[in-house]
């Protein structure tokens, strides 16, 4: 089998996330960073595929720079390769620009399985996945949380959690599967892993060498144009009454007449 | 890549990230772990880099180092509730050029990665977020580190131990007990941030000029230790530091003296209207020169507050004695590298190397200091206060002659302390500090 697992490096999840002072993008600043979660079950997912089969797993990411870090961290999980497709051109781009991208690199070679988390934490689209089916013209299941291969029959049956009920997807392969909780428990890295990570292929891709038009992708080729991000209201901290019980029960009677209007 | 390498070094801190550079350099397979998600992460000092090891490692360091500034001012501060009297100290030499007076504020989540970054570019292994939990030893030698992962057993002919104030590693070895309550202090910090053009103003600063000021008596409530704040670019770096025996005989938590801090009317109107950005606190090994452990056995040395390297007097000098004795652990692993001994008779070599320095020189000048803090208590506890009002009293302006108001300030403050007793004491505190 090959396998490719397409992750994006998000900010971690216990940060504070605040608007940008001009209100297109959130502050960056003091940033940490990890792999979405979603991916890491795409991650874990074609590593036991690989225990299973004789298979390669090849990480995918386009971002900045740093998203260097996320697919390093992917290769001491054990992954085989990674490729970086990195280009200033692709600032301000939407989900579909980085799916036309994506897929792009994709089709250079022949994946039979390729993975994407069911969406990115940081902006919740969860599009891109869903996308690069399209794009590429290949069947996909979305949200999975079970999969199991039937190598010798080249088709695959994916398990999605519906409301009330379980569906079971019987799907040709190659495909296109984004991943949900439950669909397994991802490892961690073991030392070994990490030191050899240091000297895994990593190659970098630019708009260039992909051969995609420029002006499809980024901010010029985008269909979705965000108009401002704006944090959510600060609710107002409560009122404590901080009197003898009866003295509280009036006050709370009166405010909830007065202030609250709703006696 | 070998199963084995020269040298593992655990902590990404200051003395870590010198001892692998230098390692590095010299052509040894090097690898780090820091139990941090980065190196920095988990580390905070009060906020002064002394830089003369740095210079001597990464010269002109400063022109691409993340240090925030020259450091061109240093004030002390004696508190009261109400009173303040101040020494302070300015010198255009510290201003001229870099690297101005070696003394920069910094903050140790940016200069620890970069600084770490320099030894990996010279071709060490950084592995962050892996924690070391114990030593391999055979024969009596240590040979190696179990880390906190799936096959986390690596091999190495010389473990340098970084991790820190707690070392658990020199506990391990046998080369460290528990420290006593008196010997270590325990700081709170705030980052607070404020415009770079308030920061400059408020204290009398320009372009990338800085200022170290520290606070003693009511800043802490006359505990063992002080208050401090230092400029950064855009923000501040403010705390306190004390001892843990005061927290503990003063029944008071650091986070709520260092509440009590800002909110003393010196101190407020300095952070007025800052945003705290982040809070962290930390241990801090003072006991000084007879607390430094033996910092070598077979296989094994310490550095950084792991060796308890830290010169609490006035100067609160850590950082650099971390680097320098990085820098020595270094030197001295890379000659018992050339004879292919790592027994503890020739890694003996980095003690020496130590005592011949400024490190183990300063501490030694310094070593009663840790001694007379817990036993002069009166010097945190009494004397500022009974000096601010002595202050207050002969500046105090009334009908009543000076002759007499000075006489009556003189007998007030007799009544505290003997003119005698006052010399002595003094004595004993020039005796101790200078």
């Amino acid at each position: 089998m090959k396998i490719a697992v397409c992750i994006k490096q998000v900010p971690a999840t216990e940060s504070k996330i605040k608007p940008s002072s001009d209100g297109k993008e959130i502050d960056r600043t003091g940033l940490s960073y990890v792999v979405n979660p979603y991916d890491e079950f795409g991650v874990e997912e074609a590593l036991r595929i690989k225990e299973r089969l004789e298979s390669s797993v090849t990480v995918v990411t386009m971002g900045t720079e740093r998203a260097e870090e996320a697919l390093r961290t992917c290769l001491a999980l054990g992954a085989d390769q990674a490729i970086h497709i990195k280009d200033d051109l692709l600032r301000g781009g939407d989900a579909y620009g980085v799916a036309l991208v994506l897929t792009t690199a994709l089709m250079k070679e022949h994946y039979d399985i390729i993975f994407f988390g069911k969406q990115a934490v940081d902006d919740d689209s969860g599009a891109v996945g869903i996308h690069v089916a399209e794009l590429m013209g290949l069947p996909h299941v979305a949200v999975i949380n079970k999969l199991d291969l039937k190598p010798e029959e080249g088709r695959a049956l994916a398990s999605r959690q519906i409301e009330g009920a379980t569906e079971m997807v019987n799907i040709k392969l190659p495909a296109v599967f984004t991943c949900q909780k439950g669909l397994n428990e991802p490892r961690y890295a073991s030392l070994p892993g990490i030191m050899k990570a240091k000297q895994k292929p990593l190659t970098t891709l630019t708009l260039a060498d992909l051969g995609v038009d420029k002006d499809a992708v980024g901010a010029k080729g985008a269909k979705l144009v965000v108009d401002c991000i704006k944090a959510p209201r600060v609710r107002s901290t409560g009122n404590i009454i901080d009197k003898n019980p009866s003295e509280s029960v009036e006050e709370l009677v009166r405010l909830l007449r007065d202030e609250a209007k709703v006696l | 890549m070998s199963d084995k390498f020269d040298v593992i070094i655990v902590g990404a801190g200051p003395a870590g990230s010198a001892a692998a550079l230098t390692l590095a350099r010299a052509g040894l397979s090097v690898v780090v772990f820091e139990r941090g998600a980065f190196p920095g992460a988990k580390n905070m000092f009060g906020g002064v880099l002394y830089t003369p090891i740095l210079n001597k490692l990464i010269p002109k360091f400063w022109e691409e180092a993340p240090i925030e500034r020259h450091i061109v001012k240093r004030r002390f501060s004696l508190l009261s509730s109400k009173s303040e009297a101040a020494f302070e100290f300015r010198c255009e030499d510290y201003n001229e050029k870099p690297p101005f007076n070696q003394s920069f504020s910094a903050l140790r989540a940016r200069f620890d990665p970069w600084f770490s970054k320099k030894a990996e570019e010279a071709g060490a292994m950084v592995i962050p977020e892996t924690v070391v939990d114990d030593l391999i030893v055979k024969n009596g030698r240590v040979c190696g580190v179990k880390a906190r992962r799936e096959g986390g057993e690596v091999l190495a002919d010389v473990v340098i131990a970084a991790d820190g104030v707690n070392s658990f590693l020199a506990k391990k070895a046998g080369l460290r007990k528990d420290f006593s309550r008196a010997v270590l202090a325990v700081a709170a910090k705030e980052v607070i941030s404020l415009p770079r053009e308030v920061i400059e103003d408020r204290f009398s600063l320009e372009g990338q000029e800085g200022m170290a000021m520290e606070f003693f008596g009511d800043s802490v409530a006359g505990m063992v230790g002080g208050g401090f704040i230092y400029t950064n670019q855009e923000t501040l770096s403010v705390g306190i530091a004390c001892s843990i025996k005061s927290f503990i005989d003063k029944k008071v938590a650091p986070n709520d003296l260092l509440d009590r801090f800002k909110a003393h009317p010196s101190i407020k109107r300095l952070i007025k209207k800052g945003e705290t950005l982040e809070y962290s606190g930390h241990m801090i090994p003072e006991g000084g020169f007879e607390r430094v452990p033996q910092v070598y056995t077979d296989g094994l040395l310490l550095v950084g507050d792991a060796a308890h390297l830290v010169n609490a007097s006035f100067y609160h000098e850590g950082t650099n004695l971390a680097m320098a004795s990085g820098l020595y652990a270094a030197e001295a692993i890379i000659e018992a590298k050339e004879k292919d001994d790592f027994s503890a008779q020739t890694l003996k070599r980095y003690q020496k190397k130590l005592n011949n320095s400024f490190v183990m020189k300063d501490l030694k000048k310094y070593r009663a200091v840790e001694k007379w803090s817990h036993e002069n208590l009166k010097f945190f506890e009494e004397y500022p206060g009974i000096a601010l009002e002595m202050l207050k009293d002969y500046f105090s302006i009334s009908e009543v002659p000076k002759e007499t108001i000075q006489k009556e300030a003189y007998r007030k403050v007799r009544t505290h302390i003997s003119p005698i007793q006052a010399f002595l004491e003094l004595n004993k505190f020039r005796k101790t500090f200078f």
